[in-house]
């Protein structure tokens, strides 16, 4: 159970005008930009529910996600993960937790998949018997068997994104985020991935919060919508209410950010 | 207990995985390898050059200011090769794979010392064990039991004093966001200065690595109580003492890490 109220979160950016002179003058005296990422952001997500987080760049989908794993502390409002307070409690917490940044690699580069699954097996602690329980099955339904033996520098995006994925469900967790998972990745890479996510939430009841600027990884995942912009939640409702006449989800989508002005 | 142990397996294992990473780039391994042990070496030359014009300095002599010099280098290498982690932690927070860190079940410290051991500078080991060795031989010392002891308690006090500095170095970069070149005046410089006993730089620089950077308590007054100058015990346990300066940088990291903003996406 997870539960978001009347959380905000705002950063302070610097900015300047092109050039060095610019740059110079920025050393002494610096203007900033106080941007609201999150303002009064407020939500109840069940056990077991998969939700698509959508919204523009810029709206505040990984500043929430941060705020929920624990990386980042709210400026006011109460977080509340199965009754931990995610940046107080991040020991305990990120137990419970596997995330998986799109963009960003948690694999080492130079050794092969299976020496950066073995460490993290020691960071979680993970008994032996959980251990290559969980590592049969989901090199079982990611096809992981090829991948294991070469260093993550040599696959491909779309075979690293599954091995990213494998390496964030070993400690078995029960909420899973994903930020942007299935970016970049060709046809076939998707449909593996949402294949898996899909039976991972059906099999294990694992909680799974996506982000995505793919709208059929929301068409083919989730009935529930959570749609953020300007750092506040516009909807909160399922396909259904976004999909106007026949036209295309993508179309929808954008008419959608239209009408919310975002 | 049991916590230690397991921290201790989980930083090992991070060690081997590193020794893996390292292994797949051979000659830059050796090369770098071999670089550090050179230019340690060179410090050496330094101090044997400038003391076949002088005998002593400041009536320590030849062979004493070698045992501080060894000790000290090797002190260094140590805290080196465990807390480089800290050295490259600048870039770690700007690209935002700090997040990453955030979101494991284990403390902050250690994974960042996990995430980078610098085993290039087993060059600059090797040299320093050599010198430990030459320096103990050198010295003329007749050891006794609490000499030896005195010498442990200044590889312990002096790498954890070391560390500090390195963790000191890392926290910075939380406000920062990038590294702070001048803090090497502490842990480089502080290799140079310590060269010779720090009781010949004045008092003041006396005083302040007596009660600011415990820099004396590791070296100048365990070294006096080595070389007989001294014979208070309280001179042997002071290397010790000086492992306070792990609190003040730990509470500083603490506060680094609550102050922590991610960066991109």
């Amino acid at each position: 159970m997870i539960t978001m109220e009347h959380v905000c979160k705002s950063y302070r950016i610097a900015k300047r005008n092109a050039g060095f002179r610019e740059a110079c003058k920025a050393l002494f005296h610096r203007e900033y930009e106080v941007i609201h990422a999150l303002n009064d952001v407020s939500f109840t997500i069940g056990d077991g529910e998969m939700v698509g987080y959508i919204g523009p760049n810029g709206a505040g989908k990984s500043s929430t996600i941060k705020i929920l794993s624990g990386i980042l502390t709210p400026d006011s409002g109460t977080v509340l993960v199965d009754g931990r307070v995610p940046c107080k409690d991040r020991i305990r917490h990120v137990r419970e937790i596997g995330v998986v940044f799109g963009q960003r690699s948690q694999l080492w580069w130079d050794v092969p998949v299976i020496d950066s699954f073995e460490l993290l097996k020691d960071i979680y602690s993970i008994p032996d018997h959980q251990y290559r329980q969980s590592l049969e099955e989901l090199t079982e339904l990611l096809s992981l068997a090829e991948l294991l033996r070469s260093p993550a520098r040599q696959l491909s995006l779309g075979q690293r994104m599954r091995c990213e994925i494998a390496a964030s469900l070993l400690h078995q967790p029960r909420i899973l985020f994903l930020d942007e998972p299935t970016i970049g990745l060709d046809a076939v890479s998707k449909l593996a991935v949402r294949d898996f996510i899909l039976r991972q939430n059906q099999t294990h009841g694992t909680t799974v919060i996506l982000t995505t600027h793919d709208m059929q990884d929301i068409e083919s995942l989730t009935r529930r919508i959570l749609l953020i912009g300007r750092g506040q939640i516009l909807m909160d409702g399922t396909l259904d209410d976004i999909r106007t006449g026949s036209g295309s989800i993508d179309e929808a989508i954008a008419d959608l950010y239209r009408s919310y002005q975002i | 207990m049991k916590t230690i142990c397991r921290t201790a397996k989980l930083y090992l294992h991070y060690v081997s995985i590193n020794v893996r990473c390292m292994m797949e780039y051979k000659t830059s391994f050796l090369l770098t390898a071999i670089g550090q042990f050179l230019v340690s070496f060179n410090v050496f030359l330094g101090i044997f050059f400038m003391f076949q014009r002088f005998s002593t300095v400041e009536g320590f002599t030849y062979s004493e200011v070698l045992l501080c010099f060894s000790i000290i280098l090797l002190e260094f290498a140590l805290a080196e090769m465990v807390a480089r982690g800290f050295d490259t932690f600048s870039g770690m927070v700007r690209s935002g794979d700090f997040d990453r860190i955030l979101v494991r079940p284990q403390s902050e410290i250690v994974q960042v010392l996990g995430s980078r051991f610098e085993l290039t500078r087993i060059g600059r080991m090797i040299q320093a064990v050599v010198m430990f060795v030459y320096g103990i031989l050198k010295s003329g010392i007749t050891w006794d039991f609490r000499k030896i002891c005195t010498v442990v308690f200044m590889l312990a006090g002096g790498t954890t004093v070391f560390s500090a500095l390195f963790l000191i170095y890392a926290a910075l970069c939380f406000f920062t966001l990038d590294g702070l070149e001048f803090m090497n005046v502490f842990t480089d410089g502080a290799r140079e200065f310590g060269k010779y006993p720090i009781g010949i730089y004045g008092r003041k620089i006396l005083l302040f690595t007596t009660f600011v950077i415990p820099y004396a308590l590791i070296q100048y007054y365990p070294l006096l109580y080595i070389l007989g100058k001294r014979s208070s015990a309280l001179y042997m346990f002071l290397p010790l003492a000086a492992c306070w300066f792990l609190i003040p940088a730990v509470l500083l990291w603490k506060f680094g890490v609550r102050h922590y903003r991610s960066s991109g996406s």
